[in-house]
């Protein structure tokens, strides 16, 4: 396991797979988001079966507001961009911009957990859906918010790891992780589009 | 470093185990809890054979009777077979692919604590008003909390958590496989052992986790009052079946493929030919993991899904032989005009072949829909199953046992008590499940604890429970053998004693921690045996000797897993009548266990440690 890369000469092009270590991680972290993609695939497929079982409570055409929705697709959509870019800085080995943008990505995550919780909240107190009144309810509730709770978790490592190497600059051990982070905060953005269209806009055009 | 070495060397052997991550040392844990957990199971078949023995028998209760069925399921196929497999992939994939380790060593370590603490939270229900009772299918409303005590949560909870740990595992072997082999070792050339543990981890990864999915679910509606499987509330109770065999059936193949990967291994080894048809072996392999995420539904033909599904997926489970006739063939090919050696491991891997065989006529029996609607539910299905389970897995792995002993223990295991075995075992398993078949056909229905008397069921019964008797019989004597053995075999001290092919072999026994001095330089399939006919006896070097990088040990893992499990208790305790401290209390421990754990683990840079030259040339002389 001689991962010896030779840095005297600056980062390698791609400091992220420049070690075994790194091409690991990078591999292994992708099969994880196989996983996830069918875990994910199994709460759609819940949701899609039950959503028709509102047991007389509101229904996703009563309750879905698109606005809010859209915001939500916005602020999370352009954190993705920033984290994107971020990486960028991070191949041109520019350490101040990539933590200024991870911070921006972090900033607008936060935006959009906001928006969720008070979205919730809106459905809870003022529509009458609870994740307990019908199957409808349940799934909804359990589908998005099994997002959010990746949402949470991704903002928290993205700050776990700025705080970690906030003096270190960029090397090759915290390339990877750093890559792999914004590897899984895609993977999030990527099922909310999905979930924007398969519970939100499917729901409210009725297909 | 020289420092850091000499200091790992004066702790404790306990403190030594708890921290390894050492994938041998993680293969005899997975040995070891995998054993107890097969005996413990064992043990329940046994009582229900008992009960089983003669009509209207009262032995063991209705509701016992239950909790040993849905325990001895559960608990072979998650928490027996599933650490046993991952006791022999951790062990020989690493050496067969010339790899000095897993990818990663940590996560490793991680999977295995999982993995035992979710099994040791499923165990404890017996300590909290009695086991889950609802069949290892766990169906809804059977299992939904209007029907099923506490039991049920700590299988949701339990296998959430152990299952967790088998993921990890798997994602861990993956990347092991693909990355970490020795320079000349390509896809094609690796032992086919190897190539069923790659399937078998991808098919985790996309099974378990519809499973997590699943249990989710299940904890939700239980604990939390969710309503995904309660129709009064728009829920659909169906809905629990489809997720709980899209995981079902792949998780058969999860079993069923490294016992192939091992009976490819074994029988060339003793027939002395290279395995016939590797290549077809090898994509046979793949079609079967395409295939068993077709199929899902042949568990289903008698929920009423109706006739073109269930005659859609009916082809598709019949074509399913196909590439498994493939692989039966190519192993009686490899016998065939072998040099044959019928030691313990042989006879284990011969005999799997014509079970095999009848486990999967069986199977192709059941997957015709019109007669399913006789054999559904009924001892002919236990039969099936246990043809595969038991005349294909249990063998496979029996035949791993005595294979690999000798490369991970030092010595082998007696051939007169393992021959001894062999046959009552082997004996036994007819004996148990081949009359189970005709009973199943005559009506004879499965999970009810008793019959009737003068239904013709008696006799059959009692053949099917002194067979059982002598299985058991069997796995006392292999117990007895290891301890025997320890005592009296011969310490092994060449690299091969059985005159073998691949990789796993070409290193010195024992296996130092750091496995290969030198990387090997690998030039053809079965690559060991290339050298010793082609080359020189031994490995051509693919590296200079230098010092090697090896992984620290960590408690980590260990906490982790304890932090899990704490956590699940305490979602439990949510539902107890009267907990004795405030459920999230133990919760926000657990929680804070876990993920203080994790950000120790993740902050903390541990670069391990360098084996330095002079140290590796001195075990080369000791043990070479
Ligand atoms: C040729 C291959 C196979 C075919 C065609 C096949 C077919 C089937 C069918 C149709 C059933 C459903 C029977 C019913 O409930 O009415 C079934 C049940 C079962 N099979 Fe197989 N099978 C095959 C291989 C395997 C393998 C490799 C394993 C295990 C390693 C396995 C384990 C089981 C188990 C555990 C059940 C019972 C599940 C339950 O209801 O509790 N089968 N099989
Ligand atoms: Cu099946």
């Amino acid at each position: 396991m001689s991962d010896s890369v030779d840095v005297s000469k600056g980062l390698p092009p791609n400091p992220e797979k420049a070690t075994l270590e790194g091409k690991n991680k990078f591999l292994g972290f992708w099969v994880f988001l196989g996983g996830e993609t069918i875990m994910f695939a199994t709460f759609f497929g819940t949701f899609l079966g039950l959503r028709e079982g509102t047991a007389g409570g509101p229904s996703a055409e009563e309750l879905f507001s698109l606005p809010l929705v859209f915001l939500m697709t916005m602020l999370l959509l352009t954190s993705s961009l920033t984290s994107v870019l971020a990486m960028f800085s991070m191949k041109k080995n520019n350490f101040r911009n990539m933590i200024i943008l991870t911070v921006i990505t972090v900033l607008l995550g936060f935006g959009f957990l906001a928006c969720e919780i008070y979205e919730f909240y809106e459905y809870v107190h003022h529509g009458g859906l609870g994740f307990t009144t019908s199957a409808f309810g349940s799934s909804f509730y359990s589908l998005v918010g099994l997002h959010g709770a990746h949402v949470t978790f991704g903002l928290f490592w993205f700050i776990t790891l700025m705080i970690r190497y906030s003096r270190t600059g960029i090397t090759l051990t915290n390339a990877p992780k750093f890559y792999v982070a914004s590897l899984y905060w895609h993977f999030i953005d990527v099922v909310w589009v999905f979930i924007f269209t398969v519970v939100y806009l499917m729901s409210i055009g009725g297909a | 470093m020289a420092t850091e070495t000499a200091a790992n060397n004066n702790k404790s052997v306990l403190w030594d185990w708890l921290t390894t991550v050492d994938h041998k040392k993680l293969a005899v844990l997975y040995l070891i809890a995998g054993a107890l957990f097969f005996i413990k199971a064992g043990a329940m078949a046994i009582f229900m054979r008992i009960q089983l023995m003669s009509a209207e028998n009262t032995f063991l209760s209705g509701q016992t009777f239950n909790e040993f069925i849905t325990m001895h399921g559960t608990i072979m196929l998650f928490l027996a077979v599933t650490p046993l497999i991952f006791a022999f992939m951790n062990f020989a994939v690493p050496l067969q692919i010339g790899a000095r380790d897993v990818a990663f060593p940590f996560v490793n370590a991680l999977g295995f604590w999982i993995f035992f603490f979710g099994g040791l939270l499923v165990s404890l229900s017996w300590f909290f008003g009695g086991a889950p009772d609802a069949g290892w299918t766990a169906y809804v409303p059977l299992s939904s909390g209007e029907y099923a005590d506490l039991g049920l949560d700590f299988y949701v909870l339990g296998l959430q958590i152990s299952g967790l740990g088998t993921l990890i595992s798997a994602i861990n072997f993956i990347v092991t496989i693909i990355n970490m082999r020795a320079p000349g070792m390509t896809m094609m050339r690796m032992p086919l052992f190897c190539w069923t543990g790659l399937v078998t981890s991808i098919l985790i990864v996309f099974a378990f986790t519809p499973l997590a999915a699943g249990l989710a679910l299940l904890m939700l509606d239980r604990i939390f009052g969710g309503q995904f499987f309660m129709p009064d509330a728009g829920g659909n109770p169906v809905l629990w079946q489809h997720i709980f065999w899209i995981f079902g059936h792949p998780e058969v193949y999860i079993l069923v493929l490294p016992a192939f990967g091992i009976i490819s291994e074994v029988v060339p080894a003793f027939s002395r030919k290279r395995l016939f048809g590797y290549t077809a072996m090898v994509f046979a392999t793949l079609i079967i993991a395409f295939l068993s995420f077709m199929v899902w539904v042949h568990h289903m033909f008698t929920v009423g899904i109706g006739p073109i599904t269930n005659s859609v997926f009916a082809i598709a489970t019949m074509a399913i032989g196909v590439p498994t006739g493939i692989k039966i063939f190519n192993w009686l090919f490899t016998m065939w005009g072998g040099k044959i050696t019928f030691n313990t491991a042989m006879l284990c891997a011969s005999s799997f072949v014509p079970t095999f065989v009848l486990g999967g006529v069986t199977g192709v029996m059941l997957a015709m829909v019109p007669v399913d609607y006789l054999y559904h539910d009924t001892y002919f299905v236990v039969a099936h199953f246990h043809y595969i389970v038991v005349g294909g897995i249990a063998l496979g792995l029996l035949a791993g046992t005595y294979y690999w002993y000798p490369k991970m223990f030092g010595h082998k295991l007696n051939e007169k008590l393992g021959q001894l075995m062999f046959w009552l075992f082997y004996i036994g398993f007819h004996l148990t499940f081949f009359i189970q078949h005709i009973l199943g056909l005559i009506g004879m229905p499965r999970r009810v604890f008793t019959y009737l008397e003068g239904q013709g069921m008696e006799t059959m019964n009692l053949v099917s429970s002194i067979g059982a008797f002598m299985m058991g019989a069997g796995v006392v004597v292999l117990l007895i053998n290891i301890v025997y053995s320890a005592f009296t075999s011969e310490r092994i001290t060449v690299r091969d004693p059985w005159d073998a092919r691949t990789l796993e072999w070409s290193t010195t026994t024992p296996v130092p921690e750091y496995n290969f001095a030198q990387t090997p330089q690998v030039r053809s399939l079965d690559p060991w045996f290339y050298e010793k006919v082609h080359g020189e006896g031994l490995m051509k070097p693919a590296e200079p000797m230098d010092d090697i990088h090896m992984p620290n040990g960590s408690i980590l893992p260990l906490t982790i897993g304890l932090g899990l499990f704490v956590w699940g208790f305490g979602m439990i305790m949510l539902e107890m009548a009267n907990p004795i401290i405030t459920p999230w209390i133990v919760i926000g421990t657990g929680v804070i266990i876990t993920f203080g754990s994790m950000l120790l683990h993740s902050i903390h840079e541990d670069h391990g440690y360098h084996i330095p030259l002079d140290k590796i040339k001195k075990i080369e002389k000791e043990v070479g």
